[in-house]
């Protein structure tokens, strides 16, 4: 009885730091539904983008090195540069503020004070261009992200939990980073959005696009900031969840757990975003934990969005969401 | 005037029958989509050995293959649709590069007079040529490679692994779950205690309840049976809980490099099956340099030349391509049809002669094609990941499956799908 506590203990403090990894990938979406009231459909693939161009400008990859090297008849492939940690992580995140600035300027800038779902389908288009040009770009193949980031078990963790019940509980250390990772992003969010005068616009933005017209806020530029610090974000989740797996194109897959965070958090919350994912990995974690024995687990791919479902009958806004009540 | 003449034109030439001049090999392959690290060095290895009989030996028997691409992104629906859409144009023999999709194209090739080939993968069933005359899947198939894995596991025990804990961790898919059965009876004949630990496609990036549980049941051995992105998470994940990985043995769609690079000097000792050899030192790539990448014309940039699943593409391009050589030799045309295809494959013997001739010595298994078996004799290495080298190396002779219990269990299949689908098995 006492084991199955401990076990159950350490089920949920994974399902914990999971939990947060996915609030990483649900914070992009967020940023960007709070400011433009879209649905950012190619969330998931610029966390891929993001990741690839990482990698392939930490590696030295010629980008479009397949296409040049089919026009023109050339070789090229590598530039044969092994760039600082640091400094490929700032390159990427100028790179996904160029984007958001094309995204802008290609996209977002015809479509002021159309309806929503034109939006959300302009992103779904996004989604299928980015997937295309990111392969284009850097190539289809599996990549190793080179970074210094801690992995493995925590023996710490292991040795202090063995000595206190027993039983050395398991703690993956890139769950440990990524949460201070997550930590810092959302707390410097959260002051973004509440002290600084682009975050008050912002706020504005996403109560009226016409009335922060009005006053003089400038739309564009609005939608240009939060769309890069949506991409900074995916480019930190990328990272996190490419040192698991690789960076490969299944890595945009990931979107599709973000859907019931969000769903639980709330669309317009960063905090909620955060406890979404938490609500979302540790149910998901403990449900398979006890009811695997019963029903033969692979558990998880349904049960978040069934949580997600229930929620929405007692609270459809979500933990966090704004209540909106629109006169017909 | 002329655009009326321009249009005419171009109608009669989309509605007149495709002379068959060439030997037509669809290949329906993934370039796209969360698969897509497999199937491109898979169909650059294809591509590319058949653009080397295109270019050194003017073809097959003296008539030019082509090769027409159809992408399906792993998706059988897609799969589906491009064999409905390639099937006109003298499609000789159709390899879907998917479990899913080669279990819906087993009925339609069979009706159609099409045959399929699945090489390592597909139904399993089918290896009895007597209830599927149209479908192939030698070399191996997945039973032999769940006997020959645990074959191995016997040889590292002295023979005995009774009261051992082995844990299958696999795909939650058609293909994951083929295995299961054979490991069921194999539990059974050597006393180990089997576990099934499924993972579905869409969380296989998130693995952590499965090896919490694995690491909370302490298996001696873990199989895999994985695709895509599932595979570098679960050798990562054992990596993470200290699994030995010289007890993680992967079947052969779980031991390519896409599987281990990611994690790094972690992934160092990690086993799997292997139904040909990996690396550059058969003499088939010096002639894929010089008439293919040397030319221009690979299929991809020729960086993959070497890698198991490039190899494997190859592999089975080779395979295809004597099956070719044998529906000529029997029939006595060059140009032969999808039914005198089915023949050669039927009858197809690779030697360790013929592979040398055509420059892939003691490359993959000798092995005969019947009647009756069309899964060929069942047998491959083990393989084991050198992360130091970043190299795979073979680690044992080949190893042969337990055929008396897996023809058995084939039997059994192939009589249960026929008693379901009203089909009467013929004489061999």
């Amino acid at each position: 009885m006492i084991e199955q506590l401990l076990y159950a203990i350490e089920v949920s403090l994974n399902g914990l730091m999971t939990g947060i990894l996915y609030s990483l990938v649900a914070l992009g979406f967020v940023l960007i539904f709070k400011a433009s009231g879209v649905f950012n459909y190619a969330q998931g693939i610029m966390v891929l983008f993001a990741a690839l161009t990482l990698v392939g400008l930490q590696s030295g990859q010629v980008p479009f090195a397949h296409l040049i090297n089919a026009i023109f008849g050339t070789h090229i492939y590598n530039f044969g540069w092994n760039l600082p940690a640091v400094a490929a992580i700032a390159l990427s995140a100028v790179v996904m503020v160029v984007l958001a600035m094309a995204v802008e300027k290609f996209i977002l800038k015809f479509l002021i004070n159309q309806e929503p779902v034109i939006l959300f389908m302009a992103t779904i288009g996004l989604a299928y261009f980015l997937e295309g040009f990111g392969e284009l770009m850097w190539g289809g193949e599996i990549k190793a992200i080179d970074l210094p980031l801690p992995v493995g078990i925590s023996d710490t963790v292991e040795r202090v939990t063995y000595d206190h019940f027993g039983y050395g509980f398991f703690i993956d250390r890139l769950d440990v980073a990524a949460a201070c990772v997550a930590a810092v992003l959302v707390l410097s969010l959260v002051l973004f959005f509440q002290y600084s005068k682009i975050g008050r616009a912002l706020r504005a933005v996403a109560d009226d696009h016409q009335a922060a017209l009005s006053v003089g806020i400038s739309l564009r530029y609005i939608w240009v900031v939060i769309w890069s610090i949506a991409g900074i974000v995916g480019l930190a989740a990328g990272i996190m969840w490419g040192a698991k797996s690789g960076v490969q194109f299944s890595l945009s897959l990931i979107a599709l757990k973000a859907l019931p965070v969000l769903m639980l958090g709330g669309f317009t919350s960063i905090p909620g975003a955060i406890l979404g994912g938490i609500i979302i990995g540790v149910g998901e974690k403990l449900f398979d934990f006890f009811m695997n024995p019963v029903i033969g687990g692979a558990t998880e791919n349904w049960f978040a969005y069934v949580l997600a479902l229930v929620f929405l009958v007692f609270r459809p806004q979500g933990l966090f969401g704004e209540k909106i009540i629109e006169r017909v | 005037m002329k655009l009326k003449a321009t249009a005419a034109a171009l109608i009669c030439a989309l509605a007149a029958p495709v002379a068959h001049a060439d030997l037509v090999i669809p290949w329906l392959g993934y370039r796209t989509g969360p698969f897509s690290p497999g199937g491109i060095p898979t169909g650059d290895g294809f591509h590319d050995y058949m653009t080397l009989l295109n270019e050194r030996d003017g073809g097959i028997g003296g008539v030019r293959v082509q090769v027409i691409d159809c992408e399906t992104a792993y998706n059988t629906q897609k799969g589906v649709e491009c064999y409905e859409s390639t099937k006109g144009q003298g499609s000789l023999v159709y390899q879907p590069l998917s479990t899913g999709i080669t279990y819906q194209l087993i009925p339609k090739g069979t009706a159609e007079g099409i045959p399929i080939l699945s090489s390592g993968y597909g139904r399993t069933a089918a290896a009895n040529g007597r209830y599927f005359p149209w479908v192939f899947n030698f070399p191996a198939h997945y039973w032999d490679g769940a006997s020959i894995a645990i074959k191995h596991i016997l040889d590292l025990n002295g023979g005995d692994i009774a009261g051992k804990k082995v844990t299958l961790v696999h795909l939650n898919a058609a293909y994951g779950r083929e295995p299961i059965p054979t490991l069921e009876e194999l539990a059974k004949i050597h006393g180990f205690e089997v576990d099934f630990v499924p993972i579905d496609f869409a969380s296989s990036q998130e693995q952590k309840s499965q090896w919490l549980d694995i690491r909370r049941k302490k298996p001696d051995y873990i199989l895999m049976w994985g695709w895509g992105i599932m595979n570098a998470v679960a050798v990562q994940e054992a990596a993470n809980i200290r699994f030995p990985l010289e007890n993680f043995i992967g079947i052969w769609w779980s031991g390519s490099e896409n599987d281990v690079l990611p994690a790094g000097e972690r992934a160092h000792g990690y086993k799997a099956l292997a139904l040909h050899r990996p690396g550059t030192d058969a003499p088939i790539f010096d002639d894929l340099q010089k008439h293919v990448f040397d030319k221009g014309l690979a299929s991809g940039t020729g960086e993959h030349s070497g890698t198991v699943l490039y190899n494997r593409g190859a592999y089975g391009a080779m395979l295809t391509a004597e099956a070719i050589k044998t529906a000529q030799e029997i029939h006595g045309v060059a140009d032969i049809t999808p039914a005198m295809m089915r023949d050669g494959l039927e009858n197809l013997v690779i030697t360790e002669e013929k592979m040398a001739a055509n420059g892939f010595p003691n490359f993959g298994p000798p092995f005969a094609v019947s009647c009756e078996n069309h899964g060929g004799d069942g047998k491959a290495w083990i393989q084991q990941w050198d992360a130091h080298a970043k190299e795979w190396k073979l680690v044992s002779d080949l190893i042969q499956s337990d055929k008396e219990l897996i023809n058995r269990l084939v039997l059994e299949d192939a009589e249960k799908y026929a008693a379901e689908n009203n089909i009467e098995p013929r004489e061999c």
